[in-house]
This record gives structure tokens, sequence and C-alpha cells, in this order.
């Protein structure tokens, strides 16, 4: 089977939240990692200045539980991908590239901008969509059900801002 | 608490944190939620996929994880928030989300599918994820304390029981995934 029920796989996400809770004491998320990791090439780079950093006091620059999560999410997909032969090196989404050009640098040059809010707004609210916006909700917590709402509001906001500007 | 052994060994916490990893970038993979074009769908409200799965996983999850905290096998993990945080952070994150059209997870299963812009966008999360460390000791002096939120879950705060509050979620989240399909 190529693709799942988005049931089947929100029911999985689900039950893979019962074993993390149980077995690791923690809430799947995914933009910590992402924290590691520019921690560890801080750390890289200078040492001592890293070290010095208070959030790197608070969000550890290792390889740990949560940097190996969204490493291993790399994989997963990768595996997936491959067993229903769907791996395939893609530059451009044909939906990108229907709306703004196929050109490979602008995508990319985009695709970093956003990366760059994202990764930005993701620490400044302490966590994304898969920490507040399922882990968090999910535990009924006030603060994340009001963060996964920013989070649609601006998004939708900001896809209807750049989709019709788009040459459609 | 239970399992107390294998929460506090470092290295199995490892091969976990790997194979949770695997299985959730496998997850999304299989519902589509690599594909740019659903992603971007649902912002632009012609796709409901990543809410389908959204709220599937939040009902699942919910009601086994209040079950295991009732019989005292886990404990909540809630983070605080404030205004200048939650809100903020959120909107800017959402702006991100939509210009790159892929969050930080689904960002790292569509580069395993493939998606050289998913990686693109990765290096960009790391460069943000960096600039805010920096910015760090700033803002959470100022903007990040700003108008600080309740602190706990919804039942707590409201004072009742939290059965009740699952009970109307579960049901708020039934009725939104059939209104969605008709």
């Amino acid at each position: 089977m190529d693709s799942w029920s988005p049931y089947v796989v929100g029911a999985g996400i689900g039950v893979l939240s019962w074993i993390a809770f149980l077995l690791s004491d923690r809430p799947l998320g995914a933009s910590t990692a992402f924290a590691k990791s520019a921690g560890m090439i801080e750390s890289a780079i200078n040492r001592e200045n890293a070290d010095q950093m208070s959030y790197y006091q608070k969000i550890k620059p290792k390889i740990d539980w949560q940097w190996m999560i969204v490493f291993g999410m790399i994989i997963g997909s990768l595996l997936s991908s491959f067993l229903s032969g769907r791996l395939a090196v893609l530059i451009v989404p044909p939906i990108f590239a229907e709306a703004f050009g196929a050109d490979a640098l602008f995508r990319f040059a985009i695709a970093l901008i956003g990366g760059i809010l994202i990764g930005l707004g993701a620490r400044w609210a302490d966590g994304c969509t898969s920490g507040h916006g399922i882990s968090g909700t999910l535990q009924l917590s006030l603060v994340s059900w009001i963060a996964v709402v920013c989070f649609f509001v601006s998004g939708i906001a900001v896809a209807a801002l750049i989709f019709g500007l788009g040459i459609k | 608490m239970p399992f107390e052994t294998i929460r506090s060994n470092g290295r199995a916490q490892v091969a976990l944190g790997f194979l949770f990893g695997v299985i959730f970038g496998f997850l999304l993979q299989k519902g589509g939620l690599t594909d740019y074009g659903v992603i971007v769908g649902q912002l632009q409200l012609t796709d409901f996929t990543v809410v389908r799965v959204m709220l599937t996983a939040i009902l699942v999850g919910m009601i086994g994880i209040h079950i295991m905290r009732s019989a005292g096998l886990v404990r909540l993990h809630i983070k605080p928030g404030s205004i200048g945080s939650t809100v903020i952070g959120g909107l800017i994150f959402g702006a991100g989300f939509a210009i790159l059209g892929y969050c930080p997870g689904t960002a790292a299963a569509a580069f395993g599918s493939g998606a050289i812009d998913a990686l693109v966008g990765m290096v960009g999360i790391i460069i943000g994820a960096g600039m805010f460390a920096r910015l760090y000791p700033v803002l959470n002096r100022s903007v990040l304390k700003w108008g600080p939120l309740p602190e706990g879950t919804i039942p707590e705060l409201i004072g009742i029981r939290p059965i009740i509050v699952i009970a109307a979620v579960a049901v708020l989240i039934v009725a939104v995934l059939r209104w969605l399909s008709f």
C-alpha cells in the first residue's frame, strides 16, 4: 500500500505518543533537535562561546533522544518511500513550480527564508507542529492549543498572501 | 514511576529516539505529509489531510495518555507560555510554515523521501534556531515574558474533572472529522 488513510496515520502517531511517554517520559517533538544542531555547529566554531550561551545551557547541544527523533524521521521516510517505490529526487515541488516557476535557486531561496522563520518561531514559541500541535494539545495544554491556533491562523493568512501573488 | 530503568538509561533512550523517529517519519510519508502540495493545500484550505492526521493523533493520544496517567504510568509535560512567546512565536512559525511548505518534522521526512528543497528548509530551520539562541538573553528579558498565560491543562485551569474535557474534545474532534468527510 503506497499511501495510508490519514486516520490510520493519525492513530499511529497517537499510539507512538503513548509509547514515548511510557518508555521515555517525554512528549514527541521535532524543533528542539534543530536548536541542538545549531548549538553543535556553534560549538564547533567556538566552543567557549557556545558554552557561555544561556540557551545552550537550557537546550544541550548533543546527540540525544530529541536529536535522534529527527534523524530517525529522515530514515523512516526514506524507508517508507523506498518500499513504496516513491523515493525520488525532487528539487521544485510541482505546486510551487506552477505558481512561481521551476527555478531551483528561487525555490531554495524561498525555502531558506521559510526555514529561518520556522526555526526562529518554533524556538520563540517553545514548540512546533509536533511538540505543541500534537504532543501538547493531546495533553490538553492550554498554551499548546493557543500555539497551534496561531500556527494555522498565520500559516493560512500567509499562504493566501503568497499564492494570491502567484501567477495563477 | 514504572519503567524508570529504561527511562534513565541514556543509550537506550538514544536508540528509542531513533526508533520513534523512524516510525514517525514512516507514518508521515505514508500519510502524504511529506508532500509540499498537501501541506500548502491545507493552508489554502483545499486539502484537509494534515488536519485529519493531527486530529486523529490528538484523539487517540489524548485518550491513551490520560488513561495511563490515571493508572500512574505516565506524567504530563506541560510547557509554560505567554502571549509574547506562544502567540508571537506561533505567528512567526506560521508564516515560515506557509513559505517553506513543510514544518520541522515534515521537512525532515520530506528530505528522507528525496525533497532537496526540504533539506534547504532544514538548513534554514537550524539557522533560525541559532539566531534565536543568540537573541535569547535579550528576548528572555523582554518579549518572552509579556502576558504570561495560565500554566496547566484545560481541565485544571477551569477546575473540572479531566474526563469531562476529554469527552467533550473527543466528541468535537469526531464531529469535525465527520464534517470534513462529507
